[in-house]
């Protein structure tokens, strides 16, 4: 029998086509629910992602100085890094900050020191993201404070506070209080949020930081989205309507080397995320459903060895990004693996950005690799495999139960030295590391001028921060302190003696020794 | 192998860990925010042979010296102290003058370490 004349088709007879495409798998447009191939039906045609660089360091003088340059060179919005004496809730002047004020990030320990931060900023105008976990209702205070001196009405805030707890826990390790009184006071933010801020976020639900740690691209969809329910769960037990908070729960991933796993892990992410609002939550606002989300090319990509090769890592990552849908991003600099970025380095990254926008071409059209077979393939298992995981966590009771079980923890620990195995038996290259290394070093043939961070901030802050004691109302700090205590203990929401106690310029440390008193402090049980 | 200061990045501390562990070596891992009188006092009590370090985040110049300052103190100047990070070049030389014996930049292979240790160290 010739082929034209036999019939194909299934013992059903349902027709056999001679060869199937991706028209005929059933994938919603772009802006139609479940949002795998974005969340606008014009995305970048409409409007294009924000570019954030993430930036701070030594003094909140000079850090400011830094954004006023970063948005005189075209960056449309500004994300605070803050050192890690105010990531752990301590002040300058405290003996655990020594050595460590102004390496990492800005260092804000009062009102005062935030004032100094957006001096000449207006932050009706500007969007900002801030970095912060643990402490993170104390900044968040101290920024609506500062918004109020600029006469700025909070309704027109936007921005995000970082304000993930859960990943702390389970990767980045910057946690002061025990979990379930860390997510209370992220509970009361989202409800500070849902009466105050419409257009501010108040939790960034971060997977940058989960990969950063040495998860695969699936864990870190996996656990993120895991954490967004459990910040879900606990926002609607404090008797919240889920479309009343959700629309402002935005994400933030990591951008990494595997180009398509990638684009299909934000595809992913935005389907499934879509099914949990409307299947688990029963969620009706279309705004509850649409996963926003910030991405960060991988700090942990980038190599010391010939530095240089960082600029085209970055720029593959970001172009992953971008096709994955992101809506705002943050490239790295090519020095990130020595130091802070110096200002040369982070104008490369941001141009970086705006070839991507402006001369790339790929922000022409939403979702452009949608329709791919390897594409489509590859976000349906990422889809399956994240799913597994979410299902794993739901049956151990949730997230809190499986980080106290150190589960999420050790699966991490595991992938990152089966990572770092393949890079030590030659089964991954790392270009410049371990295949085609060149002999001369690159510093060498090439210098970065290093940004180089001494002891004077440490010094001037600690100045700064005795002259405000000197100077303020310290039996009103005193009774702010008392109130903020009272509150914790209590179950009123924190936010409004939090912004007492900023108003009268207690500082950070003083805030979280008053909630470490009522709260205690967490140590975890290493697991290698 | 220590984590001093406030940082909490241990992806690097952890896979050391266990490469060290899966060539044969004993490791005790502190966890993390430990203070140089922790991690000396840990090193006394376990009666180790080599401290390992792990430092990203530009605090080394503060808390290195202070660990060696307390080796000698206490009079351990037998166990080896090895420190890996983010370290620039010019901080490793420093840091080595003082008594450090090695300093393992970012890229430094598992088996660069496990091999450095091995031969610095008498088995036993």
């Amino acid at each position: 029998m010739k082929s034209a004349d036999r019939q194909f088709t299934t013992i059903s007879g349902v027709p056999i086509e001679p060869v199937y495409g991706p028209g005929d798998v059933p994938n919603p447009a772009p802006g139609e629910f479940p949002y795998t191939r974005g969340i606008h039906r014009d995305m970048y045609r409409g409007k294009l992602w924000t570019m954030r660089q993430f930036s701070g360091f030594a003094t909140p003088e000079e850090t400011n100085l830094r954004y006023h340059y970063l948005l005189a060179q075209g960056q449309t919005g500004l994300s605070v890094a803050f050192d890690l004496p105010t990531l752990m809730g301590y002040d300058a002047g405290h003996p655990l900050s020594e050595g460590e004020v102004g390496k990492c990030g800005a260092p804000i320990s009062s009102l005062e020191d935030m004032e100094i931060l957006f001096r000449g900023i207006p932050l009706g105008d500007v969007s900002v993201s801030m970095t912060i976990n643990s402490p993170a209702s104390v900044l968040w205070a101290m920024y609506l404070a500062v918004a109020q001196q600029q006469g700025v009405p909070w309704a027109r805030l936007s921005g995000t506070l970082q304000n993930d707890i859960l990943k702390e826990y389970i990767a980045q390790k910057e946690y002061i209080y025990p979990p379930r009184a860390s997510m209370r006071l992220v509970t009361d933010t989202i409800e500070f949020g849902a009466l105050h801020t419409p257009k501010f976020n108040p939790v960034s639900v971060s997977g940058y930081h989960i990969r950063e740690a040495g998860s695969t691209a699936v864990q870190e969809l996996a656990f993120t989205l895991r954490d967004g329910i459990e910040y879900v769960d606990w926002a609607l037990e404090r008797g919240l309507d889920i479309d009343d908070f959700a629309p402002r729960l935005s994400f933030f991933f990591n951008a990494h080397n595997d180009f398509f796993e990638e684009i299909a892990k934000y595809r992913a992410a935005r389907k499934i995320w879509a099914l949990v609002m409307r299947e688990r939550y029963g969620a009706a606002s279309e705004r509850s459903l649409k996963l926003r989300f910030h991405a960060q090319t991988a700090g942990c990509s980038l190599t010391w060895q010939q530095p240089y090769n960082n600029v085209v890592r970055t720029a593959l990552q970001a172009m992953a990004a971008v096709l994955g849908g992101a809506q705002s991003l943050h490239t790295n600099s090519l020095d990130e693996a020595y130091a802070l970025p110096g200002e040369h380095a982070v104008t490369i990254a941001l141009r970086t950005q705006q070839v991507l926008a402006f001369e790339s071409g790929v922000a022409a059209a939403p979702d452009p690799f949608g329709g791919s077979y390897f594409l489509e393939k590859l976000t349906l298992d990422t889809e399956a495999a994240a799913n597994r995981y979410i299902r794993q966590i739901d049956d151990m009771g949730g997230m809190i139960a499986a980080i106290e079980a150190g589960f999420p923890q050790t699966e991490i620990a595991s992938a990152s030295y089966r990572y770092q195995r393949e890079i030590e038996s030659g089964q991954r290259t790392i270009v410049g590391v371990n295949r085609f290394q060149s002999d001369v070093s690159q510093s060498d043939a090439a210098p970065i001028d290093l940004l180089r961070i001494g002891e004077t901030s440490a010094r001037r802050q600690t100045a700064k921060l005795a002259a405000l004691r000197a100077r303020r109302d310290n039996s009103n700090v005193q009774k702010t302190l008392d109130a903020l205590r009272r509150a914790a203990e209590g179950t009123e929401n924190t936010m409004p003696p939090l912004l007492d106690a900023v108003r009268a310029y207690a500082t950070l440390g003083e805030i979280c020794d008053a909630l470490r008193a009522v709260f205690g402090t967490y140590q975890e049980t290493p697991h290698i | 192998m220590a984590k001093p200061g406030l940082d909490g990045h241990d992806r690097g501390a952890k896979v050391i860990a266990r490469a060290l562990r899966d060539a044969g070596m004993e490791v005790i891992y502190t966890g993390l925010r430990q203070t140089p009188e922790m991690i000396v006092n840990a090193a006394l009590q376990e009666d180790v042979q080599v401290i390992g370090l792990s430092i990203l985040s530009g605090a080394h110049n503060a808390i290195v010296p202070r660990v060696l300052e307390l080796l000698r103190q206490k009079e351990m100047t037998d166990v080896m102290l090895i420190v890996g990070g983010i370290v620039p070049d010019e901080d490793a030389a420093a840091l080595k003058s003082q008594g450090v014996a090695a300093v393992f930049q970012p890229g430094a292979s598992l088996e660069a370490i496990v091999t450095f240790i091995k031969g610095a160290v008498p088995v036993g």
